[in-house]
């Protein structure tokens, strides 16, 4: 849920594009590759999805493919053991290293003696998973890869466009104003020319001597009316604009009493946002995650960049559970932690957090912004009643697979030839969100 | 000699020369030199300092207050914040039961819904089980144990209270009923450790007819009654519906005989001999009101009539004067014999004995008497407490332990209570508050709420079910049984009790294939809250003997008594007084009086003429009452109904000690009550009254009696005529157009509303309504109704979303009138009305006048049927609500919460009750209007459950709080959408293009020709009568 969706989805179709190309180019290659599996790892489609979502499902909160995280980085993992201790290690850890398996004992000396779960896959399933960790292990580390086809992408398309158009603007607010000058000075040397001939006739003259008088024209009453009206208007709008901020706290950040960083959790380490906000699916409120759930990694991560000792923000969840990290033992003195609110809706809106992320299928970064980039969350949205309601009028009712839907959805067809959006069902009436 | 030190602040103190003198004695310094040449402030510093004090204001305005977002520390796994849990429960009062489910968030207790797992109660609750929730928040419990007055540890008052216990000879423990196991195995140990003697008492006794049982069957009991079974039911005095121990679980088998339809077109017939009109005595269909003193007469009679056709001994007793009802009722018992039931509430053996002997000769036992159970709800013995007052008084009873019991307040022997608890060397009391008697002890061990305990119960034999904490102790407070199970010397905590206890009777009975284990049995028990075993035994013999009572019933009742009678009784709201402190139960208008926040002598309109008091709107006046000699001053409310010789006086009003609440609100009954040979005794003869003529004001919520004559308001028929015509009563207004006369809904302004999605409807049976009041505390308590107290309620400011209308009828003669005459004689109930109860609510209308009339739109229609108000956009012009019909509207005249002119409105008005108030609903702010709503909360938590799980909501998921604790299901609430919903089986609904139209021939909307289309749909009143009722008369 919290990737980098956009570039990542730029990335994807780039590195989609790209092999599309490679797969063209080099198809005999390709196919002698696939029958590379001489290790018993297949690498056809089906089995690296379903490790795919096996390997997301279970593996991610201590794995990843090209680094470190609680565990070791599982790039070409199958080439450096062998099937059957994967399965074995997979199925159940403590019973290999106890039955004295060097590889296996060196790994968990080398991890802190962290015993990894048994998990009571099938072999089927674990094939799966070491196709994907296989395939994924052919492929470079896929953030550099998005973040450098992301910026380049978009360099190459968007400003040529823009830039362009400017340009042109430009170039002819230019040309106008030229030709305003010349104009100008041909009808001053005229008029100059003409003032200077005697024998003209009164009409003439009278038009000749005009006096285009500048400050008769600014006393008059039409200029002054209107400038005092332009006055008025805009300190109106000034008026009426601030009005409508008051209260509206868009890029409120107040300092947290622990410096967390989504940036660190979210973005760099992808941890999804259900596994700390355990009520965005099911309850109105998303939930502020408790420290026990903070301490399922800090029991063991006590520090960053692999420093030793316990870092000063970590500390802080330590404190407010009690818990010892030279003994690792937890006490009874805890303390909550007083985060600061950012997102404060007033008590009369009903806000449901799971009718908009497991009915609605809407990403948190629809409301709550790019959270995996922010080093220190913010208010991303205004959160005003007009911001809602213009997302009830422009997003279309997510009805795929639900049958609650089912009936609306004929009854739209039969009237309506545009997609069913929430203001269809009623998504704009009071007593959706007051009561 | 001792020195003493001097510091000085510097050398001008220590000089004290005459200018340090001067400054020092002004607090300030006036550094800064406000003001002109002549000291006075200029104007220039006016403005500044305003232009600064604006500044500042707007300033701190703008900055917007930190608030605080506290996760928990370990959060356990089943609470998620903003999620309701629920857990089952059991309500407990006094000796009040009821099956409940808890509704909790975040921990806390909001709101009760009736546990329709348990067949004792049926699924429904009654107000003081909606209430009994905001009770848990009351300020007043006692916040630690207490000695003389003092609060002490609980180490303390434990080692006191063991080695008084150990050295007190003669030790009682009072109580009232104790239906619980487990408490009363707890009593029964503190009974042999120190050698004491348990006394129960009831505050409204059962003793009568517990010792008619005594005799006749060899057991004590209270058997339990089935009505559901019952055709023809006659009540002496008893009102079942309103009063009787589980009473959810009686309204739901009395209403379900009330019920008609296509496969049913029959019902029950109630017939009703009391002296003040009550819920039952409202729901007969024929109700002789009679004297106090005539009652055993009535019931020897009756008897009589029917030993003479059935067979039996004679009892010699006087004749009555007019017996045709009595007679009627006689043939009627007789033709659906076994499928009959006499029931009576006197407290007199003589009259309980007779109506054992009327029962056994209709063969009502094994059908609708099953005497093989048990109520345990009442089991007070009057006698034996009669003689531990006595003992207390002569100093045998050396110590006293009053167990969640305020014998002081309300036991008519309370004085000699309050004088003798001195002369026991210990008295100690479990009471949750101060009370009357509590603050008269020396030692106070205040007791859990029951919604803070683990408690189990059987209130009738074989069912039993649990109770489990759903709050953490708010208080330092303990249950009793765990007092009780420590001061008797052992260490084991009461939910280990209850589980052995469990363990050893109830899992050794049940169904051992059922459960793998005793955890998975006391597992699934926990969860439902009920685990019922009926026995299956044979009824026990009744052997009935009739000596003795002809001469008792010939000594107590006369056929015609001179003077005036006073009959105790309890309300519905109040009750008996153990919740009095209770807003939401004193701001609840009685269901028959309407009145609120009062107890008032109802007295018949005939009596109230002949004292000559003026009744004015809503204004009386007060009468001197001598009674068992006691006098007061208590005001007069005329009340149709009531039988002409006597008066009523309601239960629970004037607790001196209770809280801020009760505390002087109407005067104590319990006083008045006779308690004469062991009995007490409700019903008091030789009563004398005198107007004082001093003014007095009842704050009712109804003044008008009829509804004059509008049958588009009320339609009801007898019967026959409904068997014969299933549309009989119905009214069909019609609308005079240019095409002549067409039913209103053909004619219209309106486009109609679609509804493609939901269109919720409400169906309301006027048959099975009784009127009990459930559904008005039930919304109160789920939509934060404000209490607004007496003052406000006066001045028809009552906040309450739905109301139970009440209507009386005219008398007959009012027909024969014509013109002004007649409509000023209709506005007049007869002295003994047909009452009809009516809840009356927001009815959606489809065609809303209160929509149209809105200058700001604060209240649209929705495209599920319902009139959203929309609270922040109300600027509050009150259009809406003049231009509604129904006048169902309420507006906020006042700021209710965080105001401490409403200091009574609890639930608003302190953190601790500010705990019940329910999240999902917005506290309205002052000039704001506001209405039912259809709990849109609670449809849109259905709606989002079903489409979580990407289905439709299932009938019954969404079901508005009114409907959910209605115990007689009278009030039936779905969406007419669904062709399966109950409502739409029920209604047989036929969804047409753009409206909604019900096939049911009984169905009706209130005010029809008006044409606003409401969403809620009546069930036309049926009686079962043989003559036509009067309204029909009038139309033919």
């Amino acid at each position: 849920m919290l990737t980098k969706k956009q570039s990542m989805s730029k990335a994807i179709r780039f590195v989609l594009i790209s092999f599309t190309y490679t797969f063209f180019l080099f198809s005999s290659y390709s196919t002698f590759a696939q029958e590379d599996t001489s290790d018993g790892i297949p690498t056809d489609d089906s089995s690296v999805s379903a490790g795919e979502s096996t390997f997301k499902a279970n593996c991610t909160q201590c794995h990843a493919i090209h680094e470190k995280v609680i565990g070791p980085a599982l790039k070409d993992v199958h080439e450096r053991r062998t099937k059957e201790w994967l399965l074995s290690w997979i199925k159940n850890s403590q019973k290999l290293i106890q039955s004295g398996d060097e590889q296996a004992v060196a790994v968990y000396e080398e991890y802190n003696k962290i015993a990894m779960p048994a998990y009571p896959f099938s072999d089927d399933e674990i094939t799966s998973l070491l196709a994907y960790i296989k395939v994924e292990s052919g492929k470079e580390p896929v953030k550099e890869v998005a973040e450098t086809t992301a910026t380049d992408s978009t360099t190459a398309e968007a400003p040529v466009a823009s830039g362009y158009l400017t340009a042109v603007l430009i170039i002819l607010v230019v040309v106008l104003v030229l030709i305003l000058f010349v104009l100008s000075l041909i009808v001053n040397t005229l008029t100059k020319y003409l003032k200077e001939q005697k024998g003209l006739d009164e009409a003439d003259a009278e038009i000749v001597d005009q006096r285009t008088s500048f400050q008769k024209l600014l006393t008059s009453d039409f200029v002054i009316g209107a400038v005092v009206f332009i006055f008025v208007a805009l300190l109106l709008k000034t008026a009426i604009d601030g009005a409508f901020t008051v209260g509206v706290q868009q890029g409120y950040q107040p300092t947290q009493p622990i410096a967390y960083s989504h940036k660190l959790h979210a973005g760099d380490f992808q941890i999804d946002c259900n596994y700390c906000h355990t009520g965005a699916r099911k309850s109105k409120a998303a939930n502020i995650p408790s420290p026990n759930i903070c301490m399922n990694c800090h029991e063991v991560i006590q520090n960053i960049e692999g420093k030793e000792g316990v870092s000063k923000e970590i500390a802080k969840i330590y404190e407010a559970i009690d818990f010892n990290p030279e003994t690792g033992e937890y006490g009874e003195d805890t303390k909550p932690i007083e985060w600061v609110r950012i997102h404060n809706l007033p008590d009369l809106a009903y806000f449901n957090h799971s009718q908009h992320v497991t009915v609605g299928k809407q990403e948190c970064q629809t409301c709550h912004g790019p959270i995996e980039e922010m080093e220190e969350v913010y208010q991303y949205s205004t959160l005003t009643m007009g911001w809602c309601i213009n997302c009830h009028r422009e997003t279309e009712v997510n009805t795929k697979g639900n049958d609650y839907y089912t009936k609306l959805v004929e009854f739209h067809s039969e009237q309506n030839d545009q997609p069913m959006t929430v203001e269809d069902i009623g998504g704009l009436e009071c007593s959706k969100c007051h009561y | 000699m001792k020195q003493t030190k001097k510091y000085w602040k510097g050398l001008e103190q220590l000089d004290n020369n005459a200018d340090f003198q001067e400054r020092a004695n002004k607090e300030f310094p006036d550094y800064l030199p406000i003001g002109n040449e002549d000291g006075e402030p200029s104007r220039r510093d006016f403005l500044k300092l305003m232009g600064f004090g604006i500044a500042a204001v707007s300033l701190a305005a703008c900055e917007t207050p930190v608030k605080k977002a506290i996760p928990y520390v370990k959060k356990p796994e089943t609470v998620d914040p903003t999620t309701p849990n629920y857990y089952a429960s059991s309500y407990i009062s006094g000796n009040d039961y009821c099956s409940v489910l808890v509704k909790t968030r975040e921990g806390r207790p909001i709101k009760l819904e009736g546990n329709k797992l348990s067949s004792i109660s049926g699924g429904g609750t009654t107000p003081q089980v909606e209430a009994s929730v905001l009770s848990l928040y009351d300020q007043e419990r006692l916040k630690a144990p207490q000695i003389d007055g003092k609060e002490v540890s609980w180490e303390t008052l434990d080692s006191e209270v063991s080695s008084q216990l150990a050295a007190v000879s003669g030790l009682t423990i009072i109580s009232n009923s104790i239906a619980s196991p487990s408490t009363q195995a707890t009593i029964n140990k503190m009974v042999e450790k120190f050698g004491a003697k348990h006394v129960s008492y009831d505050q409204v006794s059962f003793s009568g007819m517990l010792d008619a049982y005594e005799a006749m069957t060899g057991s004590r009991m209270m058997p339990q009654h089935d009505f559901s079974k019952a055709k023809t039911i006659v009540s002496f005095g008893a009102d079942f519906l309103g009063t009787w121990p589980n009473r959810t679980g009686i309204n739901k088998q009395f209403a379900a005989t009330r019920k008609l339809g296509k496969d049913k077109q029959d019902m029950s017939r109630l017939y009703a001999f009391e002296s003040n009109l009550s819920l039952t005595g409202s729901n007969a269909d024929y109700r002789l009101p009679i004297k106090p003193s005539q009652e055993g007469l009535y019931v020897a009679n009756l008897y009589n009539a029917i030993a003479s056709k059935i067979g039996g001994e004679q009892v010699k007793v006087a004749k009555l004067h007019d017996d045709a009802v009595l007679n009627k009722a006689a043939s009627d018992l007789m033709k659906s014999k076994g499928e009959s039931l006499v029931v009576s509430g006197s407290n007199d053996v003589n009259v309980q004995k007779l109506v054992i002997a009327i029962n056994k000769l209709l063969g009502s036992y094994g059908s609708t008497i099953d005497a093989t159970k048990s109520i345990n709800l009442r089991k007070g013995s009057d006698s034996e407490f009669e003689n531990f007052v006595k003992g207390l008084n002569s100093g045998s009873v050396g110590g006293v332990i009053f167990y969640n019991c305020n014998p002081v307040y309300d036991h008519p022997l309370g004085d000699q209570i309050a004088a003798g608890i001195g002369k026991a060397k210990f008295s100690l009391s479990t009471s949750d508050r101060k009370d009357e008697t509590s603050s008269l002890v020396k030692y106070m061990a205040p007791d859990n709420h029951y919604l803070e305990s683990w408690n189990d119960f059987e209130p009738v034999s074989g069912y039993f079910s649990l109770s489990q904490p759903s709050i953490r102790n708010i208080f330092d407070t303990r249950q009793v049984q765990q007092s009780f199970i420590n001061w008797s010397g052992e260490s084991v905590s009461y939910y280990d009790f209850i589980k052995s206890n469990w363990e050893a009777k109830l899992y050794a009975v049940a169904d051992s294939t059922a459960f793998m284990s005793f955890s998975a049995f006391w597992d699934k028990a926990v969860h439902d809250g009920v685990f019922e075993i009926p026995t299956m035994e044979d009824q026990p013999e009744i052997v009935v003997d009739l000596s003795g009572v002809s001469s008792g019933i010939g000594r107590k009742y006369k056929v015609d008594a001179q003077g005036l009678e006073l009959v105790l009784y309890q309300n519905n709201s109040v009750a008996d007084g153990t919740q009095a402190n209770n807003p939401w139960l004193q701001e609840m208008p009685d269901p028959i009086t309407k009145a609120t926040w009062d107890n008032y002598l109802t007295v018949s309109p005939k009596q109230v003429d002949e004292w000559g008091i003026k009744i004015g709107d809503m204004s009386t006046q007060k009468v001197k009452l001598t009674a068992n000699g006691v006098t007061l001053d208590i005001p007069v409310l005329p009340q149709p109904g009531q039988a002409y010789g006597t008066v009523g006086l309601a239960i629970g009003y004037g607790r001196t000690v209770s809280g801020k609440v009760a505390n002087g609100v109407g005067v104590n009954a319990y006083q008045f009550a006779g308690s004469e040979g062991g009995v007490v005794d409700f019903t008091v003869t030789n009563v004398t009254a005198e107007p004082t003529g001093e003014e007095y004001r009842i704050a009712q919520t109804q003044t008008h009696e009829t509804y004059m004559g509008r049958e588009t308001v009320i339609q009801e028929a007898v019967l026959k005529e409904y068997q014969k015509d299933n549309q009989a009563g119905r009214s069909f207004p019609k609308i005079a157009t240019a095409e002549g006369y067409k039913k209103p809904y053909a004619v219209s302004l309106w486009q109609g509303h679609e509804y493609p999605n939901h269109h919720w409807g409400m169906m309301i049976d006027l048959n099975s309504c009784t009127g009990c009041g459930s559904c008005t505390v039930a919304c109160q308590t789920e939509n934060n109704i404000p209490v607004v107290g007496k003052a406000e309620v006066l001045n028809r400011r009552e906040m309450h979303w739905i109301r139970i209308d009440r209507y009386y009828s005219h008398s007959e003669e009012v027909e024969s009138l014509s013109g002004l005459a007649k409509i000023k004689a209709m506005e007049k109930a007869s002295e003994n009305p047909e009452v009809t109860f009516q809840p009356m609510m927001c009815q959606q209308c489809n065609n809303a006048p209160c929509e149209t009339v809105c200058p700001v739109a604060a209240t649209t229609h929705s495209s599920e049927g319902l009139n959203q108000m929309a609270y922040n956009r109300c600027i509050g012009t009150r259009y809406c609500a003049n231009n509604c019909p129904y006048k169902v509207r309420r507006f906020n005249w006042f700021k209710y919460h965080d105001n401490e002119q409403f200091d009574t409105n609890l639930a608003m008005n302190n953190d601790l009750g500010k705990m019940v108030l329910n999240p999902d609903v917005t506290v309205r702010a002052r000039g704001v209007m506001e209405k039912c709503t259809f709990c849109v909360q609670r449809v849109q938590a259905g709606k989002l459950e079903a489409k979580k799980d990407g289905r439709r909501p299932k009938d019954g998921e969404v079901v508005s709080a009114c409907a959910s604790s209605c115990p007689s299901d009278a009030i039936v609430f779905g969406d007419m959408k669904d062709p399966e919903s109950r409502i739409s089986q029920l209604l047989q609904i036929q969804v047409g293009e753009k409206s909604v139209e019900s096939k049911e021939p009984r169905a009706y909307h209130v005010l029809e020709e008006l044409r606003v289309m409401p969403n809620i749909w009546y069930l036309t009143k049926i009686r079962n009568k043989d003559q036509e009722s009067k309204t029909d008369k009038a139309h033919a």
